[in-house]
């Protein structure tokens, strides 16, 4: 486990900063706050005053790991073939190292900061959970003045994530299109929990 | 979606169907699950809902199908508190649900359709759409809110299902269901036993086919020249089952009728619900005489191996053998074989009609009387109930069960002493892959393996350590018990799980936990000082024998052996890596899933001599057994009783064992036990002199946990403390010498000692 190096931080966070844009300040300095706390049934706010410490970025094997200091103290105890996961992982390097890819269990802090989001009707749900990509005809709500190709996160008419996913159109051209034109392109689901368990660690 | 449902729908009720609406009547068969009702109603009834909705001034359609379905109102008080949903009362909306068309002719209508409005109104408070589901929901009333930890409703509903069938024809389904309703929730303490919820409809089915049984075998017994006596144990059951006026004396009728002279065939409590507690009253009620019944001489025996034993013969004889047991004295001819006798030809008998391994039969059979054992065994035949766990940092309980209710999925609270659980009857859709599953708002885990965590009841900001977490049930519950502060470790040794365990970390949404792959005996090597360490051992599984039937063949004497022993070696890690000071805890839970005393109260015991400075403390779990102060001969520890035992047959979870420890720090008093120590007593000050290695471990741990503050891990702070430094390289010389034959210590020796005790305490 190791501090990511420059290049390294560079590339995790211009690829945060696709989906929440100059909110990843907020994941630099934050005291993990980044929870979906509306949503949470017991939420201390006073968690910041208490010693819950700044949260940090890591990497292990290839993976970033986003974990709050104290625990990534604790878990330098463990030796490095024993170590599996601390904190959350968001993603990882590709073999090569020069890209950075994040996975779905990024989702809780990209949809608390996302810039755009995307909300999806029930009928649309199911698809988008098989990996399918988002067509208009499913599109519920998106939020305006999205530019094409941004990173969204897409989320269910009650608010629950469900993934995240790239603009095929900016809002504007959204409402000129027909209903099955494809409008988010998917990149993950939460439905990768299921399909893809043997991969994802 | 419609056809598990319909699966699993209660047998067709022996009554008319009715004219009316189809929906409704479809709905009506009461017992069905409401999926069933829904789909018609879904489908085609849009219409017809349309219609009673119009009379019901836009009352939710739950009432329509729903007027079949009545249990007490009582349930659905209960349940409305429990959800707290509901504000209103609205009793008085009954005239709306009478426009329902084609049901006027019953005449419990109008019972149906009070209870009808009333939970037509909490139906509409709970969800507005979606019939179907509101349907299954409302459904659910009938089979009663059965918490996990009250299997006496659930048997006050089987009977009402067997007077049924009984009665034959008396009334409406409905009115068998008001009956249900009429006798109400708290019901009579019928003892033990209730059989799995979601099995209700295929209990009543076995009812059926133990009846069928239970005729065939009196035909049998006649055959065999068995007298049989009339045994109103049904009767009796069923009257205190349901407590209500007209039924009981019915059923007893009834019941003497289909069972005639077959006193015997009622004995069956393998396959009718299990009364315990009954028993007694049967053997009052049979007096079976020695003479009617006789074990099968060696010869019968050996015949019978040889040519397979006829099922329903082994079954009798259980039954009878478990009667004679239980009232020796009075029931065994003076002259005839002896109990050690009885209770071999029964072991015999459960190997083969359960399919043990002598060895774990005779284990469990002793852990129980011999008719609680039975119905243990029959327990463990049958699946016990699912359970999902709200994930409380991503959602409410409610939230998820309206959630969850609107997806077709069927269920209720899982009891009154946990307030994340539910207990799924029966869902149109698979329950491991909704979307809200998927968001991480629950998690599937059986209902005893939320104790542990209950019991540990980690704080916020507290240092936690699972030492056996995969597939991560507890580790979750633990992190979102502490509201993703402090840190949770999470251990396991098994590489292929922590991905499993990994992938439900962050499908939950737990921040503050570290997955790492060690043994869990390399704790507190790795890092000590936790304030509570959570121990769920792996175990022999004779308490989940229903979800692993191959338990039943596979165990050995041998398995018990090895088992133990690592038990042994893992809690005495779970409590060194507990740091005694820590503020708010200094805490071990220990726990297996297994009801054998080999891997439970013995290895708390052992821990609890080998650590004299650990304790046992209340669990804080209010249900189940106190655990067993001695066993066979061995006497534990005079607190076990504070741990806690629950079993699938009494309280309808897996079985499972439970105790809590709390480490206190070890206080400097010389050890008495070790002849070694009492030559060095002289020498040694402060600190207990090693007896070996182990002690010098804790020691150097212990200073560890005392300083301990951010930074764990031993390579922080060593604290030397001289004088105990010189008492252990005394105790080495002097060991050394005594070795030797007491050669002078010179410059040389004391070097190597020096290295010895070095090597030592670096260990």
């Amino acid at each position: 486990m190791r501090p990511l190096t420059d290049d390294e931080t560079r590339l995790v966070f211009s690829k945060l900063a696709h989906y929440i844009g100059n909110n990843v300040v907020h994941l630099v300095d934050s005291t993990g706050e980044a929870s979906s706390s509306s949503r949470a049934h017991e939420n201390d706010d006073d968690d910041a005053s208490e010693g819950k410490g700044q949260f940090v970025f890591r990497l292990h094997r290839d993976r970033v790991y986003y974990v709050d200091e104290m625990a990534m103290k604790l878990a330098g105890a463990v030796s490095r073939e024993k170590l599996c996961s601390l904190g959350t992982c968001l993603g990882k390097f590709s073999k090569s190292g020069n890209k950075f890819r994040l996975h779905i269990t990024a989702l809780d802090y990209l949809s608390t900061y996302a810039k755009h989001k995307v909300w999806i009707k029930p009928n649309g749900e199911l698809p988008f959970l098989y990996g399918g990509h988002v067509v208009k005809a499913h599109l519920g709500r998106i939020t305006d003045d999205t530019p094409e190709h941004a990173g969204v996160v897409v989320l269910s008419m009650s608010g629950t994530p469900l993934g995240f996913g790239v603009t095929a159109r900016s809002t504007v051209d959204t409402r000129k299109l027909d209903p099955t034109s494809i409008i988010v392109f998917h990149q993950a689901d939460v439905g990768e929990y299921l399909r893809d368990e043997d991969t994802l660690f | 979606m419609g056809r598990r449902a319909k699966n699993k729908q209660a047998p067709p009720q022996p009554f008319v169907e009715r004219s009316a609406a189809s929906s409704s009547s479809g709905a009506a068969k009461g017992k069905r699950k409401a999926s069933d009702a829904a789909l018609p109603s879904s489908k085609a009834g849009g219409a017809a809902k349309a219609a009673k909705k119009a009379p019901a001034s836009a009352r939710p359609v739950k009432a329509a199908p729903s007027n079949g379905v009545k249990s007490g109102s009582r349930k659905e008080k209960e349940r409305k508190a429990l959800f707290a949903d509901s504000a209103g009362s609205a009793e008085g909306d009954d005239d709306e649900d009478d426009g329902f068309s084609g049901i006027e002719d019953m005449s419990d209508l109008d019972e149906d359709s009070e209870n009808d409005a009333e939970e037509a109104q909490k139906a509409g408070m709970l969800s507005d759409e979606n019939d179907s589901d509101g349907l299954e929901y409302e459904d659910l009333d009938e089979d009663s809110d059965n918490e996990l930890g009250d299997p006496d409703d659930r048997e006050r509903d089987e009977e009402g299902e067997e007077s049924d069938y009984m009665e034959s024809g008396e009334e409406g389904e409905e009115g068998e269901e008001e009956k249900e309703g009429e006798e109400g929730e708290q019901a009579d303490p019928l003892a033990s036993l209730g059989l799995p919820q979601d099995g209700r409809p295929l209990t009543a089915r076995q009812k059926k086919k133990a009846l069928a049984e239970a005729e065939r075998l009196e035909e049998l017994l006649k055959s065999q020249g068995y007298s049989l006596e009339s045994g109103d144990e049904d009767g009796e059951d069923v009257e205190q089952g349901e407590g209500s006026g007209s039924e009981p004396e019915m059923n007893e009728d009834e019941l003497a009728f289909l069972n005639g002279e077959g006193g015997e065939g009622e004995d069956e409590d393998d396959e009718d619900e299990d009364e315990d507690s009954l028993e007694g009253e049967e053997d009052d009620g049979m007096s079976e005489d020695g003479e009617t019944f006789t074990l099968p001489t060696l010869e019968q025996r050996e015949a019978e191996k040889v040519r397979g034993a006829d099922l329903q013969v082994v079954q009798m004889r259980i039954t009878e053998v478990v009667n004679v047991l239980s009232n020796f004295k009075r029931l065994a001819p003076a002259d005839g074989p002896s109990r050690s006798e009885y209770v071999d030809q029964l072991l015999d008998d459960i190997c083969n009609y359960y399919g043990y391994n002598r060895y774990l039969a005779e284990k469990l059979f002793n852990l129980f009387s011999p008719a609680e054992a039975i119905e243990f065994f029959e327990a463990n035949e049958t699946p016990r109930p699912v359970v999902i766990r709200t994930n409380t940092l991503r959602t409410r309980r409610r939230d998820l069960a309206q959630a969850l209710i609107n997806r077709g999925v069927n269920l209720e609270p899982a009891g009154k002493w946990t307030k994340v659980g539910l207990q799924v009857f029966e869902s149109s859709v698979p329950i491991g892959a909704t979307p809200e599953y998927l968001a991480g708002h629950y998690m599937l885990q059986a209902a005893s393996s939320f104790l542990p965590c209950v019991a540990l009841a980690p704080q916020p900001h507290e240092r936690v350590l699972d030492m056996a977490s995969a597939p991560g049930g507890k580790s979750t519950y633990l992190s979102a018990m502490m509201q993703n502060t402090g840190v949770v470790f999470a251990n396991d040794s098994n590489k292929a799980r922590i991905k499993s365990l990994s992938a439900n970390i962050h499908r939950l949404g737990c921040k503050n936990v570290v997955v790492c792959n060690h043994d869990g005996r390399q704790f507190p090597k790795v890092l000590g000082g936790f304030d509570r360490v959570l121990l769920d051992s792996p175990c022999s599984g004779t308490g989940v024998i229903s979800k692993d039937p191959s338990v039943k063949m596979n165990k050995t004497e041998r398995d018990f052996q090895l088992l133990a022993h690592l038990q042994k070696q893992l809690i005495l890690c779970a409590i060194d890596s507990v740091n005694p000071r820590s503020k708010t805890g200094g805490y071990v839970v220990y726990s297996t899933c297994s009801v054998a005393v080999d891997e439970d109260e013995s290895v708390v015991d052992y821990a609890l001599k080998k650590r004299p400075n650990v304790r046992l403390v209340p669990t804080g779990i209010d249900f189940g057994r106190p655990g067993f102060k001695s066993y066979m001969g061995k006497n534990f520890d005079p607190k076990m009783d504070l741990c806690k035992r629950v079993f699938p047959h009494a309280h309808n979870v897996d079985g499972f064992f439970l105790a809590k420890l709390k480490v206190e720090p070890r206080s400097k008093v010389v050890k008495e036990d070790n002849e070694e120590k009492a030559a060095n007593r002289g020498k040694g000050k402060g600190k207990v002199a090693a007896k070996g290695s182990d002690d010098e471990d804790e020691q150097d741990s212990e200073d560890v946990e005392s300083e301990e503050d951010e930074a764990a891990g031993e390579a922080g702070a060593f604290g030397f403390n001289a004088e105990e430094d010189e008492a252990l390289i005394q105790a080495a010389q002097q060991r050394v010498q005594q070795k030797k034959g007491g050669k002078a210590a010179a410059a040389g020796t004391a070097g190597k000692k020096n290295a010895v005790g070095a090597k030592t305490r670096r260990a």
